[in-house]
């Protein structure tokens, strides 16, 4: 478990901030919701560890990336929304671009041509 | 950005436990729904979350600005430790507010009096220009100018932009009305002399060109405090009539508040001819003057001033049988005001200076100590990972906030202390300017910051030195790790000691002047002596007769009144100042050479009683008698000193003076030979000759001067109600006794002495403070040594020797570093000096011998503890 979550967490370094952009892209949300969102969409192959989300989002509302509201969640907790600004939206395309440069670049050095190419469209 | 959040964190921490209770709750739900048990849903909610408290830090941390923070700990942390340790705090920060506080205030005086440029335009390029005699004996360096040597001065040099002259005056100043006479200082200036000082007037105007000339018609200027003394600070005064000595004098203008040149005694301002006769300007030798010049812009004042050199060296040539000087010399202006005050203050200034490095000293031994005491707290900070630079940054905030805490209370200090100095400081120039301002704020600031970097940096990088890390490797057997620091601490102390003697030394030296001073043998008698001062006007007293009756009339009945045991009249009586002095010849000796300097004497006068009254001894001769008046009465008594330098062994009785008094040349029949006395205390004796008060018109300035059988004030009011009804528009001045007089010019001396004394005697305190400490520290550093000693059989007073050697030899290094410093240092100190050199001896030994005292009486009880020590108990402490 441990060794999994380390796993997961590494992988996810850097690309939790975009992650979360996304995820945001559909809707506003709070924070279980985006948690959620997350592991669901990668088919509950990354895991991210719910405690680093909120300085995440925190840091996110920050930069400027999000803007934040008190609501009322789907069970009508007093819950916070997250909502995606635009200048997040222009981060989001940028880093979703670097991201798939760089994505790339590393299946071209693994050899996985067809790999490539599948992802490419 | 980062500001918002650093400040806004608190806030955004409760907003993050809301949303994990939210997510929590949430996750709950979900996992109830799942169907596990409650139990289980929460477990597995946590579980899955993480810690929660790690994400707050987590968030905390990325909203801290992390420089900030440590320090804002620090300063809690110290603040904490501090008031922990309430006596040490009290100590250390009143040590510190009394240095910076001390400190503060001199400078604050040094700062307006010497360091502010003086009040007036472009003040730089004033510069104050002298004759000055080659040759002659000290005194005449910056000697006074001549008023024709001004005029042409003026007229033919083109290096100045401008050229005026002032003399001193004095006036009786009485009312139209029923306001009381009074004794007005006051100055004659040239009409341009506002103008080269760039002074603009708030009310009226100053004297015209064609008003400074002698017989143009009367006119004044008043200085504010005059103006609103006596005028009720009334415009309508301009254009008004004054009465000074008994003439009318329309007041044209009134001088802006802060002018305060030459002293702040001078009332009223008269133009420059005024006061005047053509003959007296025309003269090359009548020194009284004194002359500002202004630089031109882009000439440099050699080459201004070499033209007025040439100028005043055809003149010497001219008039080579007057004493007319053969050079001039300058000074800038702030220089000539400040040039009684510099030494002292600077010598002041250099005194707390000590005091506050003696004071820093201190406070960093204290923390020395604390240091030690701490040991075990730094090497477990050490040891969970704090850097060393953490560590020391961690102490100095301690002092930092001792010193700041200091520097607070200080100021406060300083704002009183400035107050009462320059109150007490009779005669200061430049006083009105003093005020604490932005500048001696930020100084005192970076004497904080100073003081807190001295103070804390070397206990701090001591106390955090590897090998302080050993009291954990070997239990609690901490003697050794800690020898370094009794080094450290016993170097402070040295040091500490060794400025402290040099200061002492410098009280000593200063005090033992003042009482030098105080004692000074006069050549006359200062007991039981009243002096008071009176000016006849020449236009109520227009006849030699007229004063004669006066004089002799007051005298008589003076004479008559109890308690008056002698009686005498004369015109400036010993140490009551230079009063003036005239040159002579002998016609018996043959003439002198050119360029031979001529024989110089002060010019006294002196009525028949004047030497008895006194007591200034008779040598030879006889005195003034009642017969010598009016046109009979060209005699001359001479003091000793002149019957030494100019007559050489010769009987002087029968022989002749010759006076050239303004163009009226006359000869005097020496008839008597007198003791010397001092014109100044603290000055060299000059010869002196006395004409008889009773010839009438030399001078119209009397002195009165009573003995009494008892105490002499007590006189003061019934002898001036005996002028008032002789003449009761004659004000009286200067009632002194002879021993005020002495006073007055010991004024700054003894100002300066007592303060040193008290800087002295307060770093001598702390210096006592700090050997205690340091042997009490010792004392306890080795207790365990001092039971295994005396267990194996050391008695109680080897012990007690063994403890003091130990306080005392700091003691003893300071003191010997400190007494040859001293030997350096107090030639500075020369000319501040009278009647003691700047190694007397005595003062030497008796600081010497003060400080043994006071260190044997510090060490004393520490020492004697550890003799009491009960060697079992001294064993088991440890």
């Amino acid at each position: 478990m441990a060794k999994k979550n380390q796993a997961s967490a590494e992988m996810l370094k850097g690309t939790l901030d975009m992650m979360i952009l996304r995820t945001l892209l559909t809707g506003d949300a709070h924070g279980h919701t985006i948690a959620k969102v997350i592991e669901r969409t990668s088919e509950d192959v990354l895991e991210v560890e719910q405690g680093s989300l909120y300085p995440a989002l925190h840091r996110l509302e920050d930069r400027g990336w999000v803007s934040s509201y008190w609501g009322a969640s789907e069970n009508n907790r007093k819950a916070r929304f997250y909502r995606l600004t635009a200048t997040g939206r222009k981060q989001l395309t940028l880093q979703v671009s670097r991201w798939r440069q760089m994505a790339q670049a590393i299946a071209l050095v693994m050899g996985d041509k067809a790999w490539v190419e599948g992802g490419d469209e | 950005m980062s500001w918002r959040r650093f400040f806004l964190r608190q806030q955004s921490d409760a907003d993050l436990m809301q949303e994990i209770e939210l997510h929590l709750a949430e996750e709950m739900e979900e996992n109830a729904a799942r169907g596990m048990s409650p139990e289980e849903a929460r477990r597995q909610a946590f579980l899955k979350f993480g810690n929660p408290q790690r994400a707050r830090e987590n968030l905390w941390q990325q909203n801290t600005l992390t420089a900030i923070d440590n320090l804002w700990r620090d300063l809690k942390c110290a603040a904490r430790t501090l008031a922990r340790a309430p006596g040490f705090t009290l100590v250390a920060v009143m040590v510190m507010a009394l240095c910076l506080g001390a400190t503060t205030s001199l400078f604050t005086i040094v700062r307006a009096v010497l360091l502010k440029p003086l009040p007036f335009k472009d003040p730089g390029r004033l510069v104050m220009v002298y004759e000055h005699f080659h040759g002659f004996s000290a005194g005449f360096d910056y000697n006074e100018v001549s008023p024709a040597d001004y005029y042409d001065w003026r007229a033919q040099t083109h290096g100045f932009e401008d050229m005026a002259a002032w003399r001193w005056w004095q006036f009786n100043l009485t009312g139209e009305g029923e306001e009381l006479p009074e004794v007005v200082h006051a100055a004659a200036g040239t009409w341009n002399l506002f103008s080269v000082l760039g002074v603009r007037l708030p009310l009226g105007r100053t004297f015209s060109e064609a008003e400074d000339h002698v017989g143009a018609s009367r006119v004044a200027m008043l200085t504010w405090s005059l103006f609103q003394r006596r005028f009720g600070g009334n415009p309508s005064v301009i254009g008004q009539q004054i009465r000074l000595d008994a003439n009318a004098y329309t007041v044209v203008g009134v001088l802006p508040r802060w002018f305060a040149y030459p002293d702040t005694d001078v009332q009223v301002w008269v133009p420059y001819a005024s006061v005047s006769t053509p003959e007296l300007l025309a003269h090359h030798d009548f020194h009284q003057s004194f002359v500002i010049a202004r630089l031109r812009p882009h000439v440099s004042l050699q080459g201004a001033l070499s033209q007025v050199k040439a100028i005043q060296l055809q003149l010497h040539m001219q008039y080579l049988n007057k004493p007319v000087a053969g050079d001039v010399i300058s000074r800038p202006l702030i220089d000539d005001v400040v040039q009684d005050v510099k030494t002292p203050l600077l010598v002041l200034l250099s005194a707390v200076g000590c005091m506050l490095l003696i004071g820093c000293l201190n406070v960093a031994n204290l923390l020395v100590a604390r240091g030690a005491a701490r040991q075990k707290e730094v090497a477990i900070r050490g040891a969970l990972g704090a850097g060393r630079l953490t560590l020391i940054r961690q102490q100095m905030v301690e002092s930092v906030l001792i010193c700041s805490a200091g520097g607070a209370i200080g100021m406060l200090l300083s704002l009183a202390a400035t107050e009462w100095l320059v109150g007490a400081w009779q005669g200061l120039p430049r006083a009105e300017a003093i005020h604490t301002d932005g500048a001696v704020l930020t100084v005192s600031c970076a004497l904080v910051f100073v003081a807190a970097l001295l103070a804390g940096l070397l206990p701090a990088v001591s106390s955090t030195h590897k090998s302080a890390f050993a009291v954990l490797q070997d239990s609690s057997r901490s003697a050794k790790g800690s020898l370094s620091r009794t080094t450290l601490r016993r170097t402070l102390l040295a040091i500490e000691i060794a400025v402290t003697v040099v200061l002492l030394i410098s009280a000593g030296l200063l005090f033992k002047s003042f009482l030098r001073l105080r004692t000074t043998d006069l050549g006359a008698t200062t007991k039981n002596v009243l002096t008071m001062h009176y000016g006849l006007s020449r236009r109520q007293y227009d006849k030699p007769e007229k004063v004669v009756a006066f004089n002799e009339t007051l005298l008589d009945r003076l004479r008559n009144s109890p308690g008056v045991l002698a009686v005498g009249l004369g015109s400036v009586v010993p140490g009551a100042g230079y009063g003036g002095d005239y040159v002579f010849a002998i016609p018996e000796h043959p003439p002198l050479k050119p360029g031979e300097d001529m024989p110089d004497a002060l010019y006294r006068m002196a009525d028949p009683g004047y030497f008895s009254a006194l007591q200034i001894p008779l040598l030879s001769g006889r005195f003034f008698t009642a017969a010598d008046r009016l046109d009979r009465s060209n005699y001359v008594i001479i003091s000793r000193q002149l019957e030494q330098e100019y007559f050489h062994g010769e009987n002087p009785l029968g022989k002749h003076l010759h006076v050239a008094w303004n163009d009226a040349p006359s000869d005097y029949e020496v008839i008597g030979v007198v003791g010397d006395t001092l014109y100044q205390a603290g000055k060299a004796s000059k010869a002196a000759m006395y004409f008889p008060v009773l010839a009438g018109p030399l001078d119209r300035d009397f002195t009165v001067v009573m003995r009494t059988a008892s105490d002499p004030l007590v006189l003061s009011l019934p002898v001036q109600k005996t002028i008032a009804a002789l003449d009761p528009s004659l004000p009286v001045s200067d009632v002194l006794t002879m021993e005020q007089i002495i006073g007055q010019s010991a004024e700054t001396t003894s100002f300066s002495a007592t303060l040193v004394l008290a800087f002295a005697a307060l770093s001598l305190l702390l210096a006592a403070v700090g050997l205690f400490g340091v042997l009490s520290y010792i004392v306890a550093q080795r207790t365990a040594e001092i039971g295994i000693r005396m267990a194996l059989g050391a008695q109680r007073d080897q012990v007690m020797c063994l403890m003091l050697g130990d306080g005392l030899r700091p003691a003893l290094i300071g003191l010997t570093l400190g007494l040859a410093a001293s030997a350096g240092v107090t030639r500075l100190l020369q000319s501040m000096l009278y009647g003691t050199r700047p190694l007397d001896p005595s003062v030497f030994l008796l600081v010497t011998a003060v400080l043994l005292l006071v260190a044997a009486g510090a060490c004393a009880l520490p020492a004697w503890r550890a003799s009491r020590l009960d060697p079992m108990q001294a064993l088991r402490l440890e």
